[in-house]
């Protein structure tokens, strides 16, 4: 908790984490159907981008 | 290589590995060089959440209900994001309170209440047995897959004795593990080293079998995944599975899912135990916070796929949630199912590890010890005694909760599918979620909201989902579920209150949450907190507050001696003088009185054993007065938020101030500045002034004193007196209106004029001096009109400034003036060019400043040239800008000397028509 605005990001991230896994835009991805697959694929790359950026977040510093 | 007799050393050799690991990381622990103090490690301890039932029942869920099945590990997911704000208070806590399971945290944040800890134990052993029987049901139907295979493994575990039943066998190894790696110390607070050693080991395998599946799955069964979903496509209700209809709920059920397994993360029994009791060091959550969720999401990645193919492949895969196990089967492998169903035991055991560790500390901390201890007989009872008791009634509850989950499996598993069982007992857990997180940070929730809230949304979660699963397995009739009990069409189970068509899982959890939540909050608003329920709430709600640490909060007297016997009698002779050595001190016999931190660190380390609730009955039997001093915690509590708080608002203050000083020496120095200005002002007007006074006194006086001088003389003389004199007047009018434009009060009368006919009219005035002089003038107007906002007389005067200047300061030989007036973007622009020198670059502002005079080379003034005020190009500037416009110097772009450019907005076109 050493960058003063470290919690600040984690919320920003927790919030949109919260809004990349739930309806609104899940229902977007689920009807626009490009291929069959597409809901699967978003998930996984909304997952894997809300991992990425936590690892950032939490492990940036010490490389500093 | 399939025959029993192969599989059945496999699987027990594996059993064997585990004792081996945990052996060498317990003697790691003793010999100081822990195998599990690394983030990685625990990271993988965490992974004990994938259990068979993700190993086997995804892709079962996978086939069925589509990516509902991610569900699971998203809500852990964004549990993990707020590891460092939930999680890292949760452990704070715990090691500050010496916290041993999720019911002892319960039970010490709502004043060490022995009542609501029996209350969250009992909920977790009826809830989560289940689930333990369900990894027990996994193992044997692995087993059984695996053995009989083509042949579908028709189970009927009724029909069998239960010395033929592996699971049977596997649970009592299991036993006989946890009994020795989870029971070895008495404090259950200490880490069980060895033990999280062999979960993460567990964690591993269990990836690597479930990645091998995968892709085997998609790159040998179906040569990459292309293939694979190019048939897919072809199948059109498997194209159905991969879209939100299949998600039971649709929506709404998407989200209750999330909610649930979010929940469910945080407050599921082994789930604390090793996020929060296991936990070595806080600093650890930063690495787990994301490296768990990636564990997640590489284990899930083929099982899409994986259910995907087993559909495709028809028959020969049989059930759903055997897939794993019959596809590579289906392919006539050998060593890989083998490995699968390692890596789904291993998925079973580490579960059934921690989660009977956490049950049988709870069962033993939270149901048994308050009931010893209340009977008389046990406080007579001799030193250290206690202490082999303690164990011996963990390791029953060890054998018991096996043996329960063993009978569960054998007698009624048979009726649900994998995942139901696991979703329920997920419901049941998260009936801890309000105690334990409104308690984190509310600090009036109380005991009794807490107890009432959790019981009713336990009884609702019992009548929403249990008891229509005792329904569904035929034990009650099954009218109970369309009519409602009686014909009570509003207690329908899964249509509570005429709820109709949401998922059963959504439906149970909003019910029995909201009643949870709701009664937690009510009941805390209208009774009240006791003096230990307040001081304990506000130790778990500031836990992160800095000033808490080396605070002392006792105040009850008591002898050395007797709290000496106390931790004897209960902990032990190693264990006693182990807290009498953090508090050593030579000269104190028994019937000293015992420091207030001495009696601090003994009733923790009874916490670490006994859990608080018993520790504090403990302590108080032999502390006299008010043990805890509440006046004392909540004053040093309120003060330091009171100090924080005051300093606070001095840094801010004391910034303020200092800012305002900066702006205050900044606005000292500009009227410094401003005064030296003025001063140097008012010394080059006299200066100014007395140059032609000076001459025309000299000459008047010359006049007035030589009556002979010749007329031509006189005259010339006269000449001289007249010209000062008209300078003289003329720097006093530019003086007024330079003084007049400095205080706003120049009054300037805009109208509407034509720039090119003002342009011209200045021209022709100045025609006739400057052609004396010498001066060729030139004059390119493009506009046929130039129609701007302006005083004309003053506008006048700025231009005929500009044309003398330039006039004055033109080359020498062949002087030419330019005039130029072009029309830039909504702009007029009005330069005069001459062929002089030009201005150096830095001078250019400088020209603007008043009687500033540009040193001119060799003498211009003998040339008989006029001399300016150095007034002429200030006060032009300052007519301009009244008018909204601009004037500047630049390089002249024909002539090559300095250029003044005066810029002029266009007038409105408006007014242009209304004239017009």
């Amino acid at each position: 908790m050493s960058t003063p605005r470290l919690k600040e990001r984690l919320v920003a991230l927790i919030v949109l984490a919260a809004l990349l896994f739930s309806p609104p835009l899940l229902l977007i991805a689920d009807r626009s159907a490009a291929a069959p697959g597409w809901l699967v694929a978003y998930l996984f790359l909304a997952w894997g981008t809300v991992i990425a950026l936590m690892a950032w977040l939490m492990e940036h510093r010490h490389e500093e | 290589m399939r025959s029993s007799v192969v599989v059945l050393t496999v699987a027990f050799g594996y059993l064997a590995l585990l004792f081996v690991i945990a052996a060498w990381g317990d003697r790691r622990a003793e010999q100081g060089r822990s195998l599990i103090g690394s983030p990685t490690v625990y990271a993988l301890s965490i992974a004990v959440y994938c259990t068979a039932w993700t190993f086997y029942g995804s892709v079962g869920r996978a086939a069925q209900y589509g990516p509902s099945f991610l569900l699971i590990y998203l809500g852990p997911t964004l549990a993990m994001l707020m590891a460092p704000f939930v999680i890292r208070k949760m452990v704070r806590i715990a090691s500050a309170q010496r916290i041993t399971s999720i019911a002892d945290f319960i039970s010490a944040r709502y004043g060490k209440s022995s009542s609501l800890g029996a209350l969250v134990a009992l909920i977790a052993l009826i809830g989560i047995t289940p689930y333990i029987a369900l990894q027990l049901k996994a193992i044997t139907v692995s087993h059984a897959v695996l053995v009989n295979y083509p042949q579908a493994a028709e189970l009927r575990l009724a029909d069998e004795s239960f010395w033929a039943d592996k699971s049977f066998w596997v649970a009592l190894v299991l036993a006989v593990f946890i009994i020795l790696f989870g029971t070895r110390h008495l404090d259950a607070s200490e880490r069980h080293e060895g033990m999280v050693a062999a979960i993460a080991f567990e964690s591993l395998v269990k990836l690597v079998a479930f990645l091998s599946v995968g892709v085997f799955t998609v790159f040998v069964l179906f040569n990459g995944p292309a293939e694979l979903f190019a048939r897919v496509v072809a199948a059109p209700e498997l194209t159905r599975l991969m879209s939100l209809e299949a998600v039971p709920g649709g929506a709404l059920g998407w989200v209750g899912m999330l909610v649930l397994a979010f929940l469910a993360f945080l407050t599921l029994p082994r789930q604390f135990q090793v996020l929060v009791v296991e936990n070595v060091d806080e600093r650890h959550l930063k690495r787990a916070s994301w490296l768990f969720p990636l564990y997640l999401l590489v284990i899930n990645l083929f099982v899409i796929p994986i259910a995907l193919a087993g559909l495709l492949l028809g028959d020969v895969s049989g059930d759903p949630d055997s897939f794993v196990l019959t596809l590579p089967l289906s392919a006539g492998l050998e060593g890989l199912p083998l490995l699968v169903f390692i890596g789904g035991l291993s998925a079973a055991t580490g579960m059934m590890i921690v989660e009977t560790i956490a049950l049988s500390t709870m069962v033993s901390n939270q149901l048994v010890m308050p009931l010893l201890l209340r009977s008389r007989h046990l406080h007579l009872s001799t030193r250290g005694e206690l202490a082999g008791w303690l164990l011996r009634i963990r390791r029953v509850a060890i054998l018991l909760i096996l043996l329960l989950g063993y009978l569960y499996h054998a007698l009624i598993g048979d009726a649900y599918s994998l995942v139901t069982i696991g979703l329920v007992s997920f419901a049941a857990a998260c009936q801890f979620a309000p105690a334990l997180l409104v308690g984190m940070y509310w600090r009036g929730a109380n005991r009794l909201g807490a107890g009432v809230g959790m019981s009713a949304g336990f009884l609702i979660w019992a009548w929403t989902l249990l008891i229509p699963g005792f329904a569904q397995s035929g034990w009650l009739e099954a009218g109970f579920l369309d009519q409602g009990p009686w014909g009570l069409a509003w207690l329908r189970p899964y249509a509570l209150f005429g709820l109709e068509g949401w998922d059963i899982y959504t439906h149970s959890l909003l019910w029995s949450l909201t009643a949870n939540l709701g009664l937690l909050v009510g009941i805390s608003l209208f009774t009240r907190q006791s003096p230990l329920e307040q001081t304990q709430a506000a130790l778990f709600t500031e836990a992160m507050h800095p000033g808490l640490v080396q605070t002392t909060l006792w105040q009850g007297q008591t002898t050395r001696g007797e709290l000496r016997a106390l931790l004897d009698r209960y902990l032990g002779g190693a264990a006693t003088a182990r807290v009498f050595a953090t508090h050593p001190d030579e000269a104190a016999d028994d019937s000293q009185p015992a420091p207030p931190g001495l009696t601090a660190r003994a009733e923790q380390a009874l916490a670490g054993s006994l859990g608080s609730a018993s520790a504090r009955v403990l302590i108080d039997s032999v502390v006299r007065g008010e043990a805890l001093n509440l006046e004392s915690i909540l004053s040093i509590l309120d003060t330091t938020s009171e100090t924080l708080e005051v300093n606070r608002r001095l840094e801010q203050k004391s910034s303020e101030l200092a800012h305002a000083s900066e702006e205050l020496r900044a606005a000292n120095e500009r009227l410094r500045e401003l005064d030296r200005l003025k001063d140097e002002f008012v010394a080059m007007v006299s200066h100014e002034l007395r140059t032609p006074l000076t001459s025309i006194r000299a000459f008047a006086e010359i006049l007035r004193d030589s009556d002979d001088l010749p007329d031509e003389k006189r005259r010339h003389f006269l000449d001289v007196v007249v010209r000062e004199s008209q300078r003289l007047s003329r720097l006093i009018e530019e003086i007024l209106d330079l003084a007049r434009l400095e205080s706003g009060r120049l009054t300037l009368e805009p109208q509407r004029l034509d720039l090119v006919a003002l342009a011209r009219h200045s021209v022709d005035a100045v025609h006739r001096p400057q052609e004396n002089r010498g001066v060729t003038l030139e004059v390119e107007i493009t506009p046929e009109t130039a129609m701007v906002i302006g005083d004309p007389d003053r506008l006048e005067q700025v231009i005929i400034n500009l044309l003398d200047n330039a006039g004055k300061f033109a080359a020498d030989d062949d002087p030419r003036v330019l005039l130029r007036l072009e029309r830039y973007k909504d702009h007029y622009r009005l330069a005069v060019e001459d062929n002089g020198p030009g201005i150096a670059e830095d001078e250019r502002e400088r020209v603007f400043e008043k009687f500033h005079q540009i040193q001119r080379q060799e003498g211009g003034e003998a040339r008989g040239r006029p001399r300016g005020s150095g007034l002429g190009l200030p006060i032009s500037r300052g007519i301009v800008a009244h008018l909204g416009g601009r004037l500047w110097v630049e390089q002249a772009p024909r002539l090559g000397g300095a250029c003044l450019v005066m810029e002029l907005p266009e007038a409105p076109a408006e007014k242009l028509k209304a004239e017009s």
